[in-house]
């Protein structure tokens, strides 16, 4: 990092895309590989703008699987590599991804969600939910990251770096294409400024010294000849991907202390889910709502601990209940009736919530 | 006492992981020696990095006493271009099958040629997919049994075997360079792949060699069939030689493309 990109706090107005790019500039980001796609281009034409001025890199690769791929590349070179990608982009990108799964390499990815399936609209989803924290064949162990402002989308690309390179699993910060296209006010910072210390990288290829002579050489693969050797492998990541989960978590609540209806929402449907609340409660119903923020590993304990004295769970989504699923996989044993509110591709309002939960429970 | 000759191991080659696991006859064991001798000569173990991909070329991952990346079926380019993007000190080797290369990831050499990455791709071509069993390759020659093919490639229906530096040497711009050779000659199997290293390290442009090689098991023959396919069938179809060397003299002048289109 020659140039500091941020110097001081400053109040900035602009679009998630751009927000991405600073968060990945105060991060300390080499090289961006990628492919055009719509919603997330602008972080591709935001971050070449910039890249003599911070002598950072970009490289625009064939499509989707060489992004993965390359990206790839970066990290095993010991980069801060990051990658941008929605919709069907995400989809080509799961052979990479799961690539770096297996081999526990620290790649960022930006997934901005537009609609689907297939190529879907351009527009905004919340349909890659399952793709990002389960996509490729392996066993989700990723760390997604479901961002619901600008403040958060600079916030959580940096915190994604470091993440990622202090845990080494894949790492997501998952957005949608609102996020990507509307403007709000953010605070950018200079983040060791604020006491957060950016992760340090490593090379995993490329060390210095002779391999054979005066080391041994790194030789790294992701494909084994025995089925133990496999499970091992696996079994030990799932088990530091276990032992890591509490440090990872993170949710946000509100109104939950007496709640008899939970509100479960990520991303930018949880602005409309929080926003419902107050509304709610005029009108004499006791609603509250969670929030996971991390979406893998899913904030399950936090969740069961506030059921107890729940009589409904409504799940407000802009797809077909993925995020339903998480939290009944993660509810499983409770009896509590939980319905969808779910709107594939759809934006979701605070009234539409309101109007629903009355609807629904008859109220 | 009697003295038994010790066939000679490239320096590079890794001892403890050998004998290889190529089955007998294989061409790979050849190309590598090849390649192990290149890098000899050339002294750039410490700054080498290797990939392998998916294919019999997996066999590799730890093949050499070289830092070696072993990724997934076509997607070794990417990954080393990833590398050298960041890293441009480091030399760095994609070794592939001509299912990789020219099938699944041919993406990916057709962009990284036209980009002219430096980066050295060394293909093998056994005219089928081997490690899966014996299918039909891009590379299968007309008429030739294989698992998918089992009564001869009709290249009415499949195309015609593809020429990989043929496309390669017609794409990549000046600087580029781009051979084929064969496991039958391996002094020049190896001054081809060392003038590929080579000519990444100067930063001329991307660097191609395609090594024509065999595959007992799947061919099904014996040693002398074996010879006389990459000699004579193999050879036949494609051609060995340098198809492009970065100080190539044209002579005449070619209208150049300009970015107002074909008229001016
Ligand atoms: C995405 C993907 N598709 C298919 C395969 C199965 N596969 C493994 S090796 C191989 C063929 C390799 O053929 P080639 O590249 O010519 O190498 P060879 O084994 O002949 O040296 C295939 C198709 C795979 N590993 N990954
Ligand atoms: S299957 Fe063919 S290419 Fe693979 S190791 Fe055996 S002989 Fe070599
Ligand atoms: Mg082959």
């Amino acid at each position: 990092m020659d140039i500091k990109p941020i110097q001081d706090e400053k109040r900035a107005f602009m679009t998630g895309n751009e927000v991405i790019v600073w968060g990945a500039l105060a991060a300390g980001a080499d090289i961006m590989y990628g492919y055009p796609i719509t919603p997330q281009n602008e972080i591709m034409h935001y971050w070449t703008r910039l890249v003599p001025k911070y002598k950072k890199d970009f490289l625009q690769t064939e499509d989707e699987i060489s992004a993965g791929f390359t990206t790839v590349g970066g990290v095993l070179a010991g980069k801060r590599a990051f990658t941008a990608t929605a919709g069907p982009g995400n989809v080509l990108m799961q052979e990479a991804l799961s690539m770096a799964e297996m081999m526990r390499l620290p790649t960022v990815v930006i997934v901005t969600q537009r609609g689907g399936p297939s190529t879907g609209t351009v527009i905004y989803s919340q349909q890659e939910v399952n793709l990002t924290c389960f996509g490729g064949n392996g066993e989700g162990l990723r760390i997604v990251y479901s961002t619901s402002s600008h403040q958060e989308l600079f916030n959580y690309t940096i915190k994604a770096f470091n993440t990622a390179w202090k845990y080494r699993f894949p790492t997501f910060v998952l957005s949608d294409g609102y996020q990507s296209k509307m403007r709000e006010p953010v605070t950018i910072y200079d983040p060791e400024e604020k006491g957060i210390t950016i992760e340090p990288t490593e090379s995993l290829l490329g060390l210095p010294g002779t391999p054979g002579v005066e080391r041994d050489p790194a030789h790294l693969r992701n494909t084994y000849n025995l089925e133990d050797e496999l499970y091992n492998v696996v079994k030990s990541s799932v088990k530091e991907y276990n032992s890591i989960i509490s440090k990872i978590v993170e949710y946000d609540t509100y109104a939950v202390e007496d709640a008899k209806v939970l509100i479960i929402a990520h991303g930018v449907v949880s602005r409309a889910a929080k926003a419902a609340i107050s509304s709610l409660r005029e009108k004499g119903i006791k609603a509250g709502y969670f929030r996971p923020i991390t979406l893998r590993p899913f904030p399950d304990e936090a969740l069961r601990s506030l059921v107890d004295n729940v009589d409904h769970i409504v799940v407000a989504e802009s797809a077909y209940g993925q995020l339903e699923n998480i939290v009944k996989n993660n509810l499983y044993g409770f009896n509590i009736p939980i319905i969808g509110y779910l709107r594939p591709g759809m934006g979701i309002t605070p009234e539409e919530i309101t109007d629903f939960v009355k609807a629904e429970l008859s109220l | 006492m009697e003295v038994t000759a010790q066939p000679q191991m490239p320096k590079v080659w890794r001892a403890e992981t050998k004998p290889h696991k190529f089955c007998p006859g294989c061409g790979h064991g050849i190309v590598l020696k090849a390649l192990g001798k290149a890098i000899d000569e050339l002294n750039i173990q410490h700054n080498t990095i290797f990939g392998c991909d998916i294919g019999c070329s997996l066999l590799t991952w730890d093949f050499f006493n070289l830092d070696t990346i072993q990724t997934h079926h076509g997607r070794t380019i990417p990954v080393l271009v990833g590398i050298k993007r960041v890293r441009p000190e480091l030399v760095v080797v994609s070794y592939m099958g001509d299912g990789g290369a020219y099938a699944i990831g041919a993406q990916h050499l057709v962009s990284s040629a036209n980009r002219n990455e430096l980066v050295t791709v060394i293909v093998v071509n056994n005219t089928q997919y081997a490690m899966t069993g014996g299918q039909m390759a891009p590379t299968t020659l007309p008429g030739q049994k294989t698992e998918t093919s089992p009564y001869g490639r009709d290249i009415k229906l499949t195309g015609k075997p593809m020429l990989g530096p043929e496309l390669v040497a017609s794409i990549a711009p000046e600087g580029a360079y781009v051979a084929r050779g064969t496991v039958s000659n391996v002094m020049q199997l190896k001054n081809f792949i060392k003038k590929g290293l080579e000519n990444q390290i100067k930063g001329n442009g991307f660097s191609f060699i395609e090594a024509l090689s065999a595959c007992p098991t799947n061919w099904r023959t014996n040693a002398a069939e074996t010879w006389s396919f990459i000699e004579n069938e193999m050879s036949e179809y494609f051609p060995i030689g340098e198809l492009r060397t970065p100080d190539e003299k044209k002579v005449g002048e070619k209208r150049k493309v300009t970015s107002n289109g074909a008229k001016h």
